[in-house]
């Protein structure tokens, strides 16, 4: 890439292109127009210059033709620099199904990431080339961003939510992680790198180094330490419903309601339980609250989406409640 | 000392200061700190914001002299927190939205229309002592210790994590809010009330329908804004849970709140800069404005839609691709009536008779660097490319090239073009286009490279950079140099004027408007008898009215 | 200040103004300008209150279950009598009875205070007890000794009932202190009308502080649902 003095951060992603292109567009067009405007007003002022003092020019009060062409015609366009860039943000916003979960917590003034596998990084994230990377990111205090210049690709770090973004990159090579929403005093420090590597190279990456604990087995232990077992049985005995196989379903609620549970329904069951509650069950669970760390809801969750039911089996009902 | 041609004046060739006027209409401290008179609350103002700016300004050579070394070793962390904060803070709270309004406005709107006074004279004092309240307030907070939040004070950071103090400037931008709800109030019920018989609304002036459209947005988003400043402060000073998730809050919940006033409140810093190019195009131009009702018409569009945009500063928080889609098409919507106002204005010169005085340069300055603010707001509504540019520089760019190349041009070009009225005597030509093309000179270079490192992925807010970003910040730190010269120009010549400067008479640009038919400066009471309106407004092709003279 | 060849006031006319009818126009237009605004500033809470109410339905039924509907009622029924005095008010102003006018303002000032003073009273039940003192149930102020015990729901609800607090004190103080500022101004008012000031053909301050009034009013109005009776069945 033009070392000496670049115009673009290189594009690295199967979006970064995608954007770059309507990027240029809009270039396009305020190119045309700043110049073309600026030319006609630098023309009139010097053809029209003043003469004499007892100049005065005739009234042009307006003309509805002219109003009406240049309203339609910037309209048209920014109708579809609207449909253009509307496309681009649905598939940022959309993740492939075959993509790797790597969660992201963001804290002052580091990013904690974890590959599915379970190591752990900080500040870095090692990927494999092509392969499409799903961000579950969240924060541990205040507002955070996790921006990638050379994949086009920010996200804020909320606490208290999961913000999802995904990337493919598309070209090996280590590309700056910044953090682009101010959180303090250490803000410009919170800075990193996301390793692109060939996908050999990524195994032999991950192998390297101690065996890391899968966020699964993790959260297997944390179920068990916090006494998540004794109501959560893989049988209906249990007081709390069965989580086998529950994972991306839609689940009906004691309000009535249905919701899909997914990872910011299962983080709000531990944090909040009372609040949906399923059908069929009391609203007896405690709340985890200050009990778990952000990474530790991770493991729980990464271990519950785990967990299957025998096929053949559906998911056992509970006796209806009075 | 003056070059170049110059309108001659339309009163008699040796101009004399009327022998009363509303400046010499007493001297003591009483006749100015309990004034009533709108002219003079307009002078109290101009002082008041003018110190701001150089504080604001000088804010602002701290932090460019910060991002000259990549490492930021020129201060801590700490302290360019601070900087920025407080560059932000001052210069929109306490410069930007009064500037034009509190200035020009007060002192012109009763004149244009024919008035005495604006409809609540009193009110209007009001409004300057709570101004000088509130920052007296957030001067104190940001000297004390200093505020490290940003002017956005994201939550939770502002209302738990930071060490400074939230509380007490939250308190100094709830009050100085009043003073921006107070001066839209009378303007809206002034040009609704008192204007001279003859004077239609389709007659006004249209910095008149400029400021009338920003009085709206004073009044409407304005209180918004303060609950939510006043909800953050209580949350600081009595950990009361709204916008913080450990208890329960929500953040964006504050991003909502905020944004709801803080994007209008742009519209209050570049309408009434607009309404001001209406009046010095035509004059300078000598011609009617093209399209009258198009351009007022699209001062109220922009007031409306201007306040269902908010969430365009909210694209990477997580919100829902639908909603997104929504806040992006009303912004692009949003962009229109502008365009049609530069389109408007360029129509106004064509077959006009231009002559390039200092309000036109300014005139100039502010439409080129107003489109290419305008245009690379097109870059921020839309969703696909703002996901990358939001939060750097970029950001950085867009913002002042509106809020300073647009802005503040109009505001300056205002300034001299109204200055031999409001004090009766003229300035320099010659040091006025020579600082007009400096500003322009210097304000490019600071700010066009910041589009650049934005898109090379710069993120704002940051005290030390990546060194392959130094090369543009040092042309960026070099503009702002000459940028900064460029503006202590005006204020040496200007002030020089008021005690050297040639009377001015009357009218000496030639212009059409009620103001230029009264003497420079005016008497306190405006008109000696109240004007009857026979013309459309900027009725070039006309022979211009002598002036009652006093 | 020098007013040398403005027109001298007459009477109650401003030296600004062309005529009572225009000064009129603009202090009615003025007062609804602020009115507006106003609504602007009380629906930034009304917004976050809906928003919490619906995100945590459980906890603001409890919080708002606890809070003593009768008093709020009683209160409600306080401040539509001090409308309806001050419209008498400015009933007899247009009638020109100045006497009238004064019972009339004193009448809307005792009512005021008379829901000031249940208020003080509210307060103290839920603040007394953070400061150990009072025989109240437990400190309902948010922060660190809110007691939520009172309350009586879950545990993770809890905390949630903070915030419904937290918008209590901040909704109903706001508005208390529009009261606060209110009745010194219809004193002020009143001390005019007992000076003569005021005559069927002006009496427009009358009218625009009763303006004011009924907003404060019909503030309450939407208040007292939303906090007392939320989830009441």
């Amino acid at each position: 890439m033009n070392q000496a003095f670049p115009l673009l951060p290189e594009q690295a992603s199967a979006q970064a292109g995608e954007v770059d292109a309507l990027f240029f567009f809009i270039v396009a067009v305020t190119i045309f127009f700043t110049i073309g405007i600026s030319l006609v007003i630098l023309f009139f002022a010097v053809k029209y210059r003043r003469r004499s003092d007892e100049d005065r020019p005739k009234e042009i009060h307006g003309s509805l033709l002219l109003e009406m062409v240049w309203t339609i015609i910037p309209l048209g366009i920014v109708i579809l620099m609207f449909a253009w860039g509307s496309k681009i943000y649905f598939q940022m916003n959309r993740p492939p199904d075959d993509a790797m979960n790597v969660s992201v917590v963001g804290k002052r003034w580091m990013w904690k990431l974890q590959h599915p596998t379970g190591q752990r990084e900080i500040n870095e994230l090692h990927v494999p080339v092509g392969r499409a990377v799903k961000l579950t990111i969240t924060s541990e205090d205040v507002i955070h961003s996790f921006f990638v210049p050379a994949f086009r690709l920010k996200k804020d770090a909320v606490p208290g939510r999961y913000n999802v973004g995904w990337f493919r990159a598309t070209k090996v090579g280590s590309y700056h992680l910044f953090c682009a929403e101010y959180c303090g005093t250490e803000h410009s420090k919170m800075i990193g790198k996301i390793v692109v590597m060939e996908p050999e190279d990524y195994q032999t990456w991950l192998a390297g180094g101690p065996p890391p604990e899968s966020p699964v087995v993790q959260g297997e232990q944390l179920f068990t330490e916090l006494n998540c077992i004794t109501c959560h049985r893989p049988d209906s005995a249990g007081r709390g419903p069965v989580l086998n196989g529950i994972f991306g379903r839609g689940i009906r609620l004691a309000s009535g309601d249905t919701v899909v549970a997914d990872e910011a329904y299962v983080r709000e069951s531990i944090l909040n339980p009372a609040t949906k509650v399923v059908a069929g069950y009391q609203p007896v669970m405690p709340t985890y609250q200050g009990l778990v760390s952000e990474e530790q809801l991770i493991a729980l969750i990464a271990y519950i989406k785990s967990l299957q039911i025998p096929s053949g089996e559906t998911v056992p009902v509970p006796e209806e409640a009075e | 000392m003056n070059q170049g041609t110059e309108a001659k004046p339309m009163t008699p060739e040796v101009n004399t200061l009327p022998k009363e006027h509303y400046l010499n209409a007493g001297y003591d401290w009483k006749s100015w700190l309990l004034t009533t008179d709108h002219k003079r609350i307009a002078i109290l103002y101009l002082i008041s914001i003018s110190v701001m700016f150089i504080l604001g300004g000088l804010y602002a050579v701290l932090i460019r002299w910060n991002l000259l070394v990549p490492d930021g070793s020129h201060m801590s962390a700490e302290t360019y927190n601070r900087v920025f904060t407080a560059h932000g803070v001052i210069m929109v709270f306490f410069f930007l939205i009064p500037s034009i309004p509190a200035t020009l406005g007060n002192f012109l709107i009763p004149l244009m229309i024919g008035a005495r006074d604006l409809a609540f004279p009193r009110i209007n004092l009001l409004s300057w002592y709570v101004y000088v309240i509130g920052a007296a307030f957030t001067l104190f907070s940001l000297f004390s210790g200093g505020l490290d939040t940003g002017w956005t004070f994201y939550t939770p950071y502002s209302t738990v994590f930071a060490q400074s103090n939230v509380a007490f400037a939250a308190i100094g931008i709830f009050i100085a809010g009043f003073s921006s709800i107070l001066t839209g109030l009378n303007f809206i019920v002034t040009v609704h009330t008192m204007r001279a018989p003859g004077m239609t609304w389709f007659r006004m002036p249209l910095f008149v329908w400029a400021h009338y459209a920003t009085a709206i947005i004073q009044i409407l988003g304005t209180p918004v804004v303060a609950i939510t400043i006043l909800l953050v402060a209580l949350e600081r000073l009595f950990h009361f849970g709204f916008f913080d998730p450990a208890r329960g809050g929500d953040p964006i919940l504050f991003q909502h709140l905020f944004w709801f006033y803080s994007h209008p409140a742009v519209y209050i810093m570049i309408l009434p800069s607009m309404g001001v190019v209406s009046e010095l195009i035509t004059c300078f131009s000598r011609k009617r404005i093209f399209g009258y009702s198009f351009i007022a018409m699209s001062s109220m569009a922009i007031a409306v839609i201007g306040f269902l945009v908010w969430a365009h500063h909210m694209f990477v928080s997580g919100m829902s691709v639908y909603s997104a889609m929504i806040f992006s098409a009303l912004t692009y919507l949003v962009a229109i009536p502008s365009a049609i106002k530069v389109f408007n204005w360029t129509a106004t010169m064509f077959r006009g008779s231009i002559s390039w005085e200092t309000p036109m340069m300014y005139v100039f300055g502010f439409i080129g660097l107003f489109l290419i603010g305008g245009l690379t707001g097109l870059f921020l509504g839309n969703l696909g490319t703002d996901v990358h540019l939001t939060d750097t520089y970029f950001i950085v760019a867009h913002f002042h090239y509106i809020m300073v190349g647009g802005a503040i041009m109009g505001y300056l070009g205002g300034i001299h073009f109204w200055w031999p009225k409001i004090f009766g005597r003229k300035y320099s030509e010659w040091w006025g286009r020579i600082s007009a093309v400096l500003i322009f000179v210097g304000f490019n270079m600071t700010f066009l490279p910041q589009f650049l490192l934005g898109y090379l992925g710069m993120p704002r807010r940051y005290h030390a950079y990546p060194e392959e970003f130094q090369v543009l910040n040092v042309l960026s730190s070099a503009g702002a140099l000459i940028l900064g010269i460029g503006y202590l120009f005006p204020s040496l010549y200007l002030a020089h004027s008021m005690v050297k400067g040639e009377p001015a008479g009357n009218n000496p640009w030639g212009a059409r408007g009620l103001e230029w038919e009264t003497t420079s400066p005016p008497p306190a009471h405006n008109f000696d008898q109240t004007p009857v309106v026979e013309d459309e407004a900027y009725a070039y092709d006309k022979a211009p009215k002598e002036a009652v003279v006093a | 200040m020098p007013e040398a060849s403005a027109p001298p006031a007459q009477g109650p006319l401003a030296h600004h103004f062309a005529n009572l009818k225009q000064q009129k126009h603009a202090a009615v237009l003025g007062m609804w300008v602020f009115i507006a605004q106003e609504v602007l500033f009380f629906g930034g809470l009304f917004a976050t209150y809906a928003v919490y109410a619906m995100k945590y339905k459980e906890a603001f039924e409890a919080g708002s279950g606890h809070l003593n509907w009768k008093i709020g009622f009683f209160n409600t029924l306080v401040l539509i009598a001090s409308s309806l005095t001050m419209a008498m008010g400015v009933h007899s102003a247009a009638l020109g009875r100045s006497r009238r006018i004064v019972g009339w303002l004193l009448a809307t000032v005792f009512l005021g205070t008379v829901f000031l003073g249940v208020k003080y009273f509210e307060y103290g039940e839920k603040i007394a007890p953070c400061f150990g003192m009072g025989a109240g149930p437990g400190c309902l102020v948010p922060g660190q000794l809110f007691d939520a015990s009172v309350l009586h729901v879950a545990a993770d609800v809890a905390p949630e009932t903070q915030i419904f607090y937290s918008l209590y004190f901040a909704m109903t103080g706001l508005h208390a202190l529009h009261m606060i500022v209110g009745i010194p101004i219809i004193l002020w008012i009143a001390h005019a009308a007992w000076k003569g000031r005021y005559s069927p053909a002006w009496h427009t301050p009358v009218e625009i502080v009763g303006l004011y009034w009924h907003f404060v009013d019909i503030i309450w109005i939407f208040l007292f649902p939303l906090l007392y009776l939320m989830g009441r069945h």
